[in-house]
This record gives C-alpha cells, sequence and structure tokens, in this order.
C-alpha cells in the first residue's frame, strides 16, 4: 500500500450525501459544538481533525441520533431531517462505529451483525441458515477473512471491529463513521482496516474517520475538516494541505518539534528484575531501570509488554524471578503494595481499567492518593481540591471543573486525567502503557515534554508504546518484545526503526 | 509497526522546543481555579449534585400534602414521631444496603442477621448478662455474619446475590436452631429504654437512626473507606489499579451492613420485647426499596445515604397514610409495589433525559 493510490472522486462538485448547517450543542459548563457545518458526499473519505475535546465525538453522536442538538440543521439528499435517536438514524442510512465497540461477545459474528434484525423462517423462529449465509456475504464483501459462525470474544480486536463494519454495512449504511478506529490496532490490522475503507469508498459509501494519528489522514483521507473550541475552521482537500498546515488550524499555533527529547542526568538503578517468569505468558525477563531514565518497551500487540508492567505493578502474580526496588529485592503481591514503593502504572484501557467513570475529575485523579493524604482518618478535600486544579493546569484538562464526572470529558481529556492520577503519587519508577493513545498532537508533545519533567526530577519511566516514532523519540535505551521475552536492547543512538521492527517480529 | 505511514511524519526539527504555552485565549476553554469560579458555579454544581435527592424529597413532600388533605390527623407531632420511630428499623437496615449497593453488590441476609444477632442478645439477656455485654454480642454476631458474607464474595470468589442468599437461609435456621423456634421475651426495663425511651421528646430509635446517619453521610463522603467504596462499585479493575485495597474494603462493606442489621435486630428486640426467630422476613426487600427509591443505582458508583434517609421515609409515610385512611393491608402492598417501580421509572426517565 502507499499513498500515491488513486483518488477518483470529484468529490465538491456534487450534491452532499449529509450536509450539516450551524450545529450547536452545549453541556453545562462547555460549548460543545458552537455552529458547526459540514459537508459529506459520497465516496469520499472525509477525516475530522480537532484537538482533545474540540468536539468531534460530538458532532458524530449528533450525526448518528445519540445525542440531541440544540440547534442547526441536518439535511440528507437536500433534505431536512430529524435525528431523534439511533433507529432513525439507521434508517437513514448512518452506521457509527464507536471505539467502545457494541458486540454481544458470547454471540457469533453472524447473530452480531443481524442483532435485532434476525431473518425469521417462522413467526419468531430464526432463519439460521440465511442468518449465516447473508452474514458471511457482507463480511466476504469486506473482504476480510471471517467465519460468520466465530464467537466475537474469541476474533482479534481488529476483526471485532470488522463486524462492527459489517454490521454497519448490513444497515445499507451510505454514511458510516468511524470514531478512532485504529487506536486498539496492530500495523498490520491497521493496514487491512484501510483497504477495507478503499473498497467501502468505491461502493459510493461517505465515510467520516476520526483519528489522532496525524500519518493515517494522509494515507486514507481524500478530505479533512478541523474543529477547534467547537468551531470548523476550516475544510481542505488531502492533496493541497499539508502536516503543519493542518497542526496550525487543530491548535492554532506552530508545532516546532514533535519529539522535544531532553536527557537528564541518569542516576542510580532503582528497579531491576532478574528472570521474571509468568507461566505461558513472561518469559525469563531481566532489565533495570535508572533514575532520570526513559526506557521504551515496544513489541507488537500480544508480545507481552502489558503483562510484563501488570507482573511488575503487582496486579498479575508471577512464578518465579526477583524484583529489586531501590536496591532491596520486595515480592510486590498487590497494586498497592506496588504503589507504596514508589511504582504508578497508567494502563493502556482508560475506560476498563483506568478510570471510574461514574465519579469526578477530582476522584478520579486523587484515588490513588487519598488514603496517604488523609487526616486523623479524614480525606482532605482542600488538598485534593488544590492537586487537581494543578493537574488540570499542567496537563490542559478541557473541564468545566474539578467535579465533573470523568465519563463526561473527551476521550483524549480522560486519558490526561489517568496521566493526573500517577502525577499526585510521587512515583518515581513509572510505567506508562501507550501514554499517547487518543491525545491529540499538541497535547502529545505536552506529554512529552512532561515525561522529560518527570525524568529530570529523579524518575525512571519505562514507557510501552506502540508508536516507533514515539519510542525512538523519547527513550534513552529500548527494550524490544517478543513472545514474551525481551528480543532485543537498544541505545538511543544505534536503535531505528528497522531494528526494532526486526527484534519485534523475532528475527534476530 | 507500518514504516510506510509512520515514515510520513516529519522529522523533528532539531533544537526547537515546542513552545508548551500557547497565547491566551486560543487555547481550550481555560477552567480558572475553583476558589476564583463564580458562586452561581459553585453553587450550581453543588445543586446539580443534590438534584437527584430533591426530587425524592419533592416526592416525600407531595405525599405528605396529599395524606394531609386525605386525613387531617397525618400532620400531628405524635404522627410524624410515630412515622419516624417505625421507620426506623428499615431506615438502619438501609443504610448498610446503601454502602453495599453502591459497592455494586447485594445483600440478601440483612432480615435473617435481624433475628439471628436478636436472638444471641436476648438469650444472653434472659441469663441476666449485663446489658452492655449482651449488646456487644448482639451487634458482634452481625459484623461476623456480614463479614463472613464479604470473606465468601471476596476470597471466595462467590457473587453477592448467591453469598447472601447462602447467609439468609443459614442466619434464619440458626436463629431457629438456636431458640429451638421459640421467641425470648420479656426484658428489664433498661433494654427496653432503647425502643420506648425518649430523649427531649423525640424517641430513641429516632435519635439512634439520626446517629447512624450522619456517621454513615460522614463515611461515606470524607473518609477514604467511603471514597473507595464508590470507587469500588463503579470501576473494580480501576480501583485495584489505583492501590486501592479492594477485597479488604468490600468485606468491610458487608460487615457494616450485618452490624446495621444487628443494630435494627437491637432495637426490634427491644421494641417488641420480644426476640423472634422468625422476625425480620422480608425486611431486605424494605431496605432495597428505600435504597433505590433513594437514588442509589444498582449498578454501583453512585447514590447517598441522604436519598436513602427520604426513601425510607417514602416507604414509612406511605404505610402510614394507607393505615390512616384504613386501606387493607393487600392493597398496600399493591400501591408501595407500584411506588417502587414509579420512583425508579422516573429516576431512569430523568437520567436518560441528560446522559
Ligand atoms: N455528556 C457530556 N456531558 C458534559 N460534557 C460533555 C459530554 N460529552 C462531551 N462533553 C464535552 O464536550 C466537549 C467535546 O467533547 P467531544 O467528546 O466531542 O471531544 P472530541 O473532539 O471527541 O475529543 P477527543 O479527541 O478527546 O475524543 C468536551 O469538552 C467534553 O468534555
Ligand atoms: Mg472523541
Amino acid at each position: 500500500m502507499g499513498y500515491l493510490h488513486l483518488r477518483s472522486s470529484p468529490v465538491s462538485s456534487v450534491l452532499p450525501v449529509l450536509a450539516l448547517r450551524g450545529i450547536r450543542k452545549a453541556y453545562p459548563g462547555v460549548v460543545a459544538l458552537d455552529g458547526v457545518d459540514l459537508d459529506l458526499c459520497a465516496g469520499e473519505v472525509h477525516v475530522l481533525l480537532g484537538e482533545n475535546g474540540a468536539g468531534k465525538s460530538t458532532l458524530m453522536k449528533i450525526i448518528s441520533g445519540a445525542v440531541a442538538r440544540d440547534a442547526g440543521e441536518i439535511r440528507i439528499d437536500g433534505a431536512p431531517v430529524e435525528l431523534a435517536d439511533p433507529r432513525q438514524a439507521q434508517a437513514l442510512g448512518i452506521g457509527i462505529i464507536y471505539q467502545e465497540f457494541n458486540l454481544v461477545p458470547q454471540l457469533s459474528a453472524a447473530e452480531n451483525i443481524f442483532l435485532g434484525r434476525e431473518p425469521l423462517r417462522l413467526p419468531g423462529v430464526i432463519d439460521q441458515r440465511r442468518l449465516l449465509r447473508d452474514a458471511q456475504r457482507q463480511l466476504d464483501e469486506l473482504g476480510v477473512a471471517i467465519d460468520a459462525r466465530a464467537i466475537v470474544s474469541r476474533l482479534s480486536v481488529a476483526e471485532q471491529q470488522m463486524v462492527e463494519v459489517a454490521k454497519a454495512l448490513s444497515l445499507h449504511a451510505r454514511v458510516l463513521i468511524m470514531d478512532e478506529p485504529t487506536s486498539a490496532l496492530t500495523a498490520q490490522e491497521i493496514t487491512e482496516l484501510f483497504a477495507a475503507i478503499r473498497r467501502l469508498r468505491e461502493r459510493g459509501v461517505a465515510i467520516v474517520y476520526i483519528s489522532h494519528r496525524m500519518e493515517e489522514l494522509f494515507a486514507i483521507g481524500d478530505r479533512v475538516t478541523v474543529l477547534r473550541d467547537g468551531r470548523h475552521v476550516g475544510t481542505r482537500r488531502i492533496q493541497e494541505t499539508d502536516m503543519a498546515e493542518l497542526v496550525r488550524l487543530m491548535v492554532g499555533r506552530e508545532l516546532k518539534d514533535q519529539f522535544p527529547k531532553q536527557r537528564a542526568a541518569v542516576g542510580d538503578e532503582v528497579l531491576r528484575v532478574e528472570r521474571l517468569r509468568r507461566d505461558g505468558v513472561l518469559h525469563d525477563i531481566s532489565f533495570a531501570l535508572r533514575r532520570g531514565e526513559v526506557v521504551g518497551l515496544a513489541g507488537l500487540m500480544g508480545s507481552g509488554r502489558t503483562e510484563l508492567a501488570r507482573a511488575l505493578f503487582g496486579a498479575d502474580a508471577i512464578d518465579g524471578g526477583r524484583v529489586f526496588v531501590h536496591g532491596a529485592e520486595r515480592r510486590i503481591g498487590s497494586p498497592r503494595a506496588a504503589i507504596d514503593l514508589g511504582l504508578g502504572f497508567l494502563t493502556e484501557d482508560r475506560k476498563q481499567q483506568g478510570l471510574v467513570l461514574v465519579l469526578s475529575v477530582r476522584e478520579n485523579i486523587c484515588l490513588p492518593s487519598v488514603g496517604r493524604w488523609s487526616r486523623a482518618g479524614l480525606v482532605q478535600t482542600g488538598r485534593e481540591t488544590d492537586a487537581t486544579a494543578r493537574r488540570i493546569a499542567e496537563l490542559r484538562i478541557k473541564t468545566p471543573g474539578p467535579e465533573q464526572r470523568v465519563g463526561h470529558l473527551s476521550g483524549g481529556n480522560q486519558q490526561k486525567v489517568v496521566l493526573g492520577k500517577w502525577l499526585c503519587t510521587d512515583a518515581d519508577i513509572l510505567i506508562f502503557d501507550e501514554p499517547t493513545r487518543g491525545i491529540d498532537v499538541g497535547a502529545k508533545v505536552e506529554i512529552y515534554q512532561l515525561i522529560n519533567q518527570l525524568a529530570a526530577r529523579g524518575a525512571a519511566i519505562l514507557m510501552i508504546s506502540s508508536e516507533l516514532p514515539e519510542i525512538l523519540g523519547l527513550s534513552d535505551r529500548i527494550l524490544v518484545m517478543h513472545a514474551g521475552r525481551i528480543a532485543g536492547e537498544f541505545s538511543a543512538a544505534e536503535a531505528t526503526q528497522e531494528k526494532l521492527l526486526a527484534a519485534a517480529l523475532g528475527r534476530n | 509497526m507500518a514504516d510506510e505511514s509512520e515514515s510520513k511524519l516529519e522529522p523533528p526539527a532539531p533544537g526547537s522546543l515546542a513552545s508548551a504555552r500557547r497565547p491566551a485565549g486560543s487555547g481550550p476553554t481555560q477552567t480558572p481555579p475553583p476558589g476564583d469560579r463564580p458562586l452561581h458555579q459553585r453553587l450550581g454544581s453543588g445543586l446539580a449534585h443534590h438534584a437527584r435527592q430533591f426530587g425524592t424529597l419533592g416526592g416525600l413532600v407531595v405525599l405528605g400534602l396529599v395524606l394531609w388533605i386525605l386525613t387531617p390527623h397525618f400532620l400531628t407531632v405524635s404522627n410524624l414521631l410515630n412515622i419516624a420511630q417505625q421507620t426506623s428499623i428499615n431506615a438502619i437496615i438501609a443504610v448498610g444496603l446503601t454502602f453495599v449497593i453502591i459497592s455494586a453488590g447485594i445483600d440478601l441476609s440483612v432480615g435473617s442477621l435481624v433475628a439471628f444477632s436478636g436472638v444471641v442478645m436476648a438469650s444472653l439477656l434472659q441469663r441476666d448478662v449485663p446489658l452492655p455485654l449482651a449488646l456487644a454480642a448482639g451487634l458482634l454476631t452481625g459484623l461476623v455474619c456480614g463479614l463472613i458474607n464479604g470473606v465468601l464474595i471476596t476470597l471466595g470468589r462467590l457473587p453477592p446475590f448467591i453469598a447472601t442468599l447462602g447467609m439468609m437461609s443459614v442466619a434464619r435456621g440458626g436463629a431457629l436452631l438456636y431458640t429451638d423456634g421459640r421467641p425470648i421475651s420479656g426484658f428489664g426495663e433498661g433494654f427496653r429504654w432503647l425502643a420506648t425511651g425518649e430523649v427531649l421528646f423525640v424517641p430513641v430509635p429516632v435519635i439512634l437512626t439520626g446517629v447512624v446517619y450522619v456517621i454513615a453521610h460522614f463515611v461515606l463522603r470524607r473518609t477514604p473507606f467511603g471514597r473507595y467504596v464508590f470507587a469500588i462499585g463503579g470501576n473494580e479493575e480501576a480501583a485495584l489499579l489505583s492501590g486501592v485495597r479492594v477485597r479488604l474494603h468490600k468485606t468491610m462493606v458487608y460487615g457494616v451492613c450485618g452490624l446495621l442489621s444487628a443494630l435494627a435486630g437491637v432495637v426490634l428486640t427491644a421494641r417488641l420485647n420480644s426476640a423472634q426467630p422468625i422476625a425480620g422476613i422480608n425486611y431486605e426487600l424494605d431496605a432495597i426499596a428505600a435504597t433505590v427509591i433513594g437514588g442509589t443505582s444498582l449498578m454501583g458508583g453512585q447514590g447517598s445515604v441522604v436519598g436513602t434517609l427520604i426513601g425510607a421515609l417514602i416507604m414509612g409515610v406511605l404505610r402510614n397514610g394507607l393505615n390512616l385512611l384504613g386501606v387493607s393491608s393487600f392493597v398496600q402492598q399493591l400501591v408501595i409495589g407500584a411506588v417502587i417501580i414509579l420512583a425508579v421509572l422516573l429516576d431512569t426517565a430523568f437520567k436518560r433525559r441528560k446522559p
């Protein structure tokens, strides 16, 4: 694949399938969308770009009927429509794939694709054969090799995503919205997804594509619309724009250095792992971390990086090996024990593991610290509010205030809250698992600078990331995992993408 | 990694640090520190936080007004105190259930624990064990049974429904076995004071309930334990990975629930001047109802004892009012069930309006 595939659509000259005019949506304390216009044409991939909290997801939820707009007009084929609920939007041919999948894991792919619309043989009796045949046809048309009978929970994330796509298409979707579809996919899976997207484009589906991975939009997009603070700030054809312009539109300023690496003075060893083993998952892992060091942990998905982090943090039991923290051998039996020893663990999946969505920004940020900060058995609300305000400013968390429910923040801002949690614990051994997932380009740089500052203050950082440029740009040293083992170690100077990839694939 | 797509990234311009601060006004909405926020905003968020309770409170007030119009006797001091006293047992149990339900659990054993701890204490009183010791033994019984629930759930990994269903039967069986199925009756004035006594015209059970609520509210809102209960109920995995000792605190939650059930057992025994092994049947249903009417979510992570108190009062006022109106107990059951469903329906509709 490459970037030079042919783009056939003379997009702007035709009547848009879907036109939005003056869309407005306010939540208590936030104006999420402020008069947004957008035209979607058949057969185009329209990328939606914007900082965290710019309003992308909200706009898409309005189109898909999940959220009611306050003002504005939605036209389909030129005719104004109401989109009161998701069913209505579906009936009008609008499909959406949320980042959190909406599949029933225990059911088969076919059953999921036709959930609620099963073909019937007799009233109340499902026509199994037709169900399977139709579902398989949908999957085949997408060009993916998935058996319609497969149980969804046994499929890979990418395959599950394809089932979502097939489901949307079985509804004869003419507009397909994908909100950050690639954030949990491997490079190979992304390639497959892009191939499927291209086939859809050829069939005349209008696709809205949201991603913070700037390189993707040049690979797949035809046009790009940028939102900033809920306002439409520009629409460009991909061929007529470049990264610098888009970034300027997004964040309102130039972004000069994408990886502002500063080397900190490397000090004592703070963590040493010897022959760590977790049967079937981790084998013979040995490495050390020093103060002031940022160590990148690269590897393919499933290579055991997250498992290593969880084992170190006491979240999963280990079957052998020794762990030394600040020179003393320790048995870390629980996350609490790990935190008390000065470890911090930013999890990759913020919704499942990182946040309590029903609690406030303050309660989440202070959760690991609330016990330590309490006086005479009482929560120190003042101290919590101060610490939270500091994190909100430092990380530029976009929220109406510390009492906002975390579930109401945008995805990227939720990620910043998870980060803020560990900044409050004074941890000096930090494990960051995909710290910039879902974070916009501008905020990424801020997080990199924060990592630099933490290192300068004497923390040791183990950074797991699937984005090689991030690993290469930020690490002092790089470990590569393959099949549960450390398959390679490189200094920043000698590491290249090729070497890391080769090690990650187990070829050395 | 798709090296092709990665290489599309522009190479970092050496030596140029991106400026961390952007020009004022161009960034996302700035949030002033909380102290600087205008009063109406601070009040606003506070009010929003309690909006649900105002809704339930409104329901209680409307209910009271209707009953007042239908039967003037409703709004007399003696009747109101009567309601408070009758509500106290359910209200105390419901506090424990509020903790459990906020932690995304359930406790079906509370009614049996009322009976079991009641008979244990009563038997000691009858053997002339000093009152404080007998009381302590009764409360301890509930606490221990609750902790056993907790251990079964955390270490035994039983679903709360199953563990407490088992305890419901075991504790009931224990109470029947211990008493041979016979009530234990007749206690000294000192003990009965717990139900019949008054301090400044306020019945002792009402004072006890008040104290329980104040402490519970404080524990939930102002202690790390309270915070952990919400966090565990909201997302157990995230709580664990944030260093919350999930097993310990969950076990404590069931301990609290057992302890409060025992306290309710004490009050009930004093009021009836008799400890019945078959006391407290179906009490779990009333307590769950009060909790849910009060806005605590069965999904966990959300709720308050203030809401539960209002919920318990709604149930109490309704029963009392229907009694005053001479409505048969069959119809009462029906009405109360309908009210529970209506309250939760309204709550769900309210929540759906603002997702
Ligand atoms: N249910 C809600 N209640 C309150 N505020 C909300 C709610 N949903 C979104 N918001 C706010 O609206 C704004 C826009 O959010 P949105 O999710 O659309 O951002 P986004 O562009 O998708 O960001 P990201 O890139 O981080 O996913 C944010 O400030 C967010 O906090
Ligand atoms: Mg979003």
